[in-house]
C-alpha cells in the first residue's frame, strides 16, 4: 500500500515541538508497516533551517511554506498551506499534535479538504488497509475506536503518547505556495507567561495543588516540590476549586474544563479527584497522590498514595528529593 | 447584530458513563443531560453582545426531540429564538455534524457564531474552526477573551506557556473557553418567558461521515493503587519508587 502521511511540524520562535516529532514518528511507525512514505509540512518564516532536524525524524520530504506574513501563527491562512501541501503531496493522511495549534489548525484543514477527523487520539494502527484510531470521550470515562472510511483523513495525535524516535531520511525541500496578507485571523503577539516555566502540557512532571492546601500562601509548597525536580522538568497545576477560589489563573487548571495533561509523573497535593479533575489526567503514566483522606477519590487512580498531612509531608518531600537528585 | 450560538446537549460532567452491553453505546438510562459547559460562556457571549450592540440571539443544536430542553433553556437564559436540526437518529462525526451546521449558519447568515471549544461528549473540538473553514470564515478557537469593533474582533486564546491576542474579521466564528465570563443563571422570569418564544425544527440536509464506529470500550484500567503509608513516614518509599519505577530522580 504505497500511502502517504504528511505531518504538521508545529514550530514557535523557530523551534520544532516535541509533540509534533511524536506525531511524526507515529506517522513513520504506521507507513514503515506497510511500505507508505512520509512527508512533513513546515510553515513559518526564515524556518527552512529546521528541515535536516525534520529528516531526521523520518521525513523524505518537506513541504514548506515560508514567508515574513507567516512569522506568526494564522489559522486562516497557515490552514490554506497545509492544505495546499496536503494537495500537493497527495497526502491520505495529514498528522499533527493535539497542541493549541493542532487543535485550531487540523479541524480547518479537513474542512478546506472535505476530510473526516479524528482527533486527541491515544492509539492508532492498520489493520490491513483500515486505519483505526482510539481517543478518550466524555472526559476519559470511556474510549472511543473507530475505522477511518475516507481519505484524505486528518488526525491529531495527543501530546506524550510516545517517543520521538530518529529515523533519518532525505528530507527533500518543496516549496509550497505562502498565503499572502491581508488574513481574515491572525495572532498579534504572543504573551508568554514567563519563557523560564515549562508549560505545563509538556512537563515530565506535573505537581497539582487543590483545596487541601487551605490558603493561597501554601501555594509555595506545591511549587517547591516542582522546583525540586530541577530546571525545566515540572509544571505546576491547579484544581478548579482554587481556580474559582481566585488563588491561580484558569490556565493553570487541570480537568475537564481546563487543561488535559499527560505528564510521566502526576502528583496531586490536597486534591480530592472529583470526575472533572481526572478528566484532565487520567492517562499520566504515573500517578501519585497526598492526601489526609484515606478514601479520597484520587487514591483510587493513584499508582502511589500518601495518607497525611501535605503541609507536614511536602516541605520533607521536597528536601528527600533534593537530596536523592544529589546523591 | 444577528448573533448565533451553537449548542449541544450533553450528560453533566460529572455523570457516570457506562458502556453498553453491545459495546457501541452507553447506558442512557438514568443519565441526566446538560448544556455543554463551553456552551454556556458561548451563550453568556451572545447575550452580553446583544446587550451591547443589539441585535438577535439565535440558539441551535443538531439532535433529536429531547434537545428541546436545552434549547428552552438558552431561552430561558435570554436567547430570543431557536433551531433544532434533527437528525433522524444518524450518528454523525465532526465532518458531518459541521457540515449540517455550516449549511444552516449560512442560510441564517449571522454576523457572528459563537459555540464552546469542545463538547464534552465527543470531546472532538472540531466544530467550530470547522464551520469557520468551510463558510472561508475567520475564527478565533478556544477564547479566553473577546472584544468586538463594528467588524473586526480581538481576543486571547491559552497556547502552552503563555497566551496568544488574536485579531480578524467578521463575519467569524468564536469558539468560547472557561474564563471568558462568569454564565448567568435564568431566573423565574427568564423560564416563563421561554415557553412563548419560537423554537423552529428543521431536518438536516443529508451529509456523509468518514468514520465508522468500531467499539467503545471503559478506559484501559490503571495498574491496583498501592498506599505507601502514612504521613512523612511513607517519603522514603515514594523516593525510591521516583527512583527505580518512575525514574525522575
Ligand atoms: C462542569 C464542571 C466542570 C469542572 N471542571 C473541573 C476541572 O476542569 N478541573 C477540576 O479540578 N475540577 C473541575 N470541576 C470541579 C470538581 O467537581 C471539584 O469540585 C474540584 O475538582 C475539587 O477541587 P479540590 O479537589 O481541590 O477540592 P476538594 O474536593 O474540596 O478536595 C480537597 C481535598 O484536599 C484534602 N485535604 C484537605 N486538607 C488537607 C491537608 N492538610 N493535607 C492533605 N489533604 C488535605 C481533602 O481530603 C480533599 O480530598 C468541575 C465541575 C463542574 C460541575
Ligand atoms: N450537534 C451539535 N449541535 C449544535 N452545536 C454543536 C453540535 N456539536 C457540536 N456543537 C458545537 O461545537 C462545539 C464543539 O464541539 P465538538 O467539535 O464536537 O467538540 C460545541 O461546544 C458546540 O458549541
Amino acid at each position: 500500500m504505497s500511502k502517504i502521511w504528511l505531518t504538521f511540524i508545529e514550530q514557535r520562535e523557530g523551534k520544532i515541538k516535541k509533540a509534533s516529532l511524536e506525531a511524526l514518528t507515529l506517522a513513520k511507525d504506521l507507513a514503515s508497516s506497510v511500505g507508505g512514505t512520509v512527508h512533513a509540512a513546515l510553515i513559518g518564516d526564515a524556518v527552512q533551517g529546521l528541515c535536516s532536524q525534520i529528516a531526521e525524524y523520518g521525513a523524505s520530504k518537506v513541504f514548506l511554506a515560508e514567508s515574513p506574513d507567516l512569522a506568526l501563527y494564522s489559522g486562516a491562512a497557515y490552514s490554506k498551506a497545509l492544505a495546499q501541501a496536503a494537495r500537493d503531496s497527495q497526502a491520505n493522511f495529514v498528522f499533527a499534535s493535539h497542541t493549541a495549534m493542532g487543535k485550531d489548525l487540523l479541524p480547518r484543514v479537513a474542512a478546506i479538504l472535505g476530510a473526516g477527523m479524528v482527533s486527541d487520539a491515544t492509539q492508532v494502527e492498520l489493520q490491513g488497509e483500515d486505519l483505526i484510531a482510539t481517543k478518550p470521550v466524555y472526559a476519559g470515562k470511556a474510549y472511543k475506536t473507530v475505522k477511518v472510511t475516507g481519505q484524505p483523513f486528518c488526525l491529531t495525535l495527543r501530546p506524550n503518547t510516545l517517543p520521538p524516535k530518529e529515523n533519518a531520511e532525505s528530507g527533500e525541500v518543496v516549496t509550497v505556495e505562502a498565503p499572502t496578507k491581508p488574513f481574515l485571523d491572525f495572532v498579534k503577539e504572543i504573551l508568554a507567561a514567563s519563557t523560564d516555566k515549562t508549560p505545563l502540557q509538556e512537563a515530565a512532571v506535573v505537581v497539582s495543588g487543590g483545596r487541601g492546601l487551605k490558603e493561597p500562601e501554601n501555594w509555595k509548597l506545591v511549587e517547591g516540590l516542582a522546583e525540586a525536580f530541577g530546571p525545566g522538568i515540572a509544571a505546576v497545576g491547579a484544581s478548579r476549586a482554587v481556580v474559582d477560589a481566585g488563588w491561580r489563573p484558569h490556565s493553570e487548571q487541570v480537568g475537564q474544563t481546563g487543561k488535559v495533561v499527560s505528564p510521566t509523573l502526576y502528583i496531586a497535593l490536597g486534591i480530592s479527584g472529583a470526575i472533572q479533575h481526572l478528566a484532565g489526567m487520567s492517562t499520566s503514566k504515573f500517578i501519585v497522590a497526598i492526601n489526609k483522606d484515606p478514601d479520597a477519590p484520587i487514591f483510587k487512580v493513584a499508582n502511589y498514595g500518601i495518607v497525611g498531612d501535605v503541609m507536614e509531608i511536602v516541605p520533607q518531600l521536597i528536601e528527600a528529593i533534593k537530596s536523592a537528585r544529589e546523591a | 447584530m444577528e448573533i448565533l450560538v451553537l449548542v449541544k446537549h450533553v450528560p453533566a460532567s460529572d455523570a457516570s458513563i457506562k458502556v453498553a452491553a453491545d459495546g457501541q453505546s452507553i447506558e442512557s438510562a438514568g443519565l441526566s443531560f446538560v448544556l455543554n459547559p463551553y456552551d454556556e460562556y458561548a451563550v453568556e457571549e451572545a447575550l452580553k453582545t446583544k446587550e451591547s450592540k443589539g441585535g438577535t440571539v439565535t440558539v441551535m443544536t443538531l439532535g433529536g426531540a429531547e434537545t428541546v430542553k436545552t434549547l428552552r433553556h438558552c431561552l430561558a437564559l435570554g436567547a430570543d429564538k431557536a433551531v433544532r436540526i434533527e437528525t433522524n437518529g444518524k450518528n454523525t462525526d465532526g465532518l458531518a455534524t459541521s457540515t449540517i451546521l455550516a449549511n444552516k449558519v449560512e442560510e441564517l447568515n449571522p454576523d457572528i457564531v459563537f459555540c464552546g471549544k469542545q463538547a464534552i461528549d465527543n470531546d472532538d473540538s472540531q466544530v467550530g474552526p470547522r464551520i469557520a473553514a468551510k463558510l472561508g470564515w475567520a475564527c478565533l478557537s478556544e477564547a479566553s477573551s473577546f472584544e468586538l469593533t463594528d467588524s473586526a474582533f480581538s481576543g486571547t486564546r491559552d497556547i502552552e506557556g503563555g497566551k496568544e491576542s488574536v485579531e480578524g474579521t467578521l463575519p467569524a466564528v468564536i469558539t468560547c473557553d472557561k474564563g471568558l465570563n462568569e454564565p448567568r443563571y435564568a431566573n423565574m422570569k427568564g423560564i416563563m418567558m421561554a415557553k412563548k418564544k419560537p423554537l423552529e425544527e428543521v431536518d438536516a440536509t443529508p451529509a456523509e461521515a468518514k468514520v465508522e464506529l468500531v467499539s467503545l470500550t471503559p478506559p484501559p484500567p490503571r495498574p491496583a493503587p498501592t498506599i505507601l503509608g502514612e504521613g512523612p513516614d511513607a517519603i522514603p518509599a515514594l523516593i525510591e519508587k521516583l527512583k527505580n519505577e518512575v525514574k525522575v530522580l
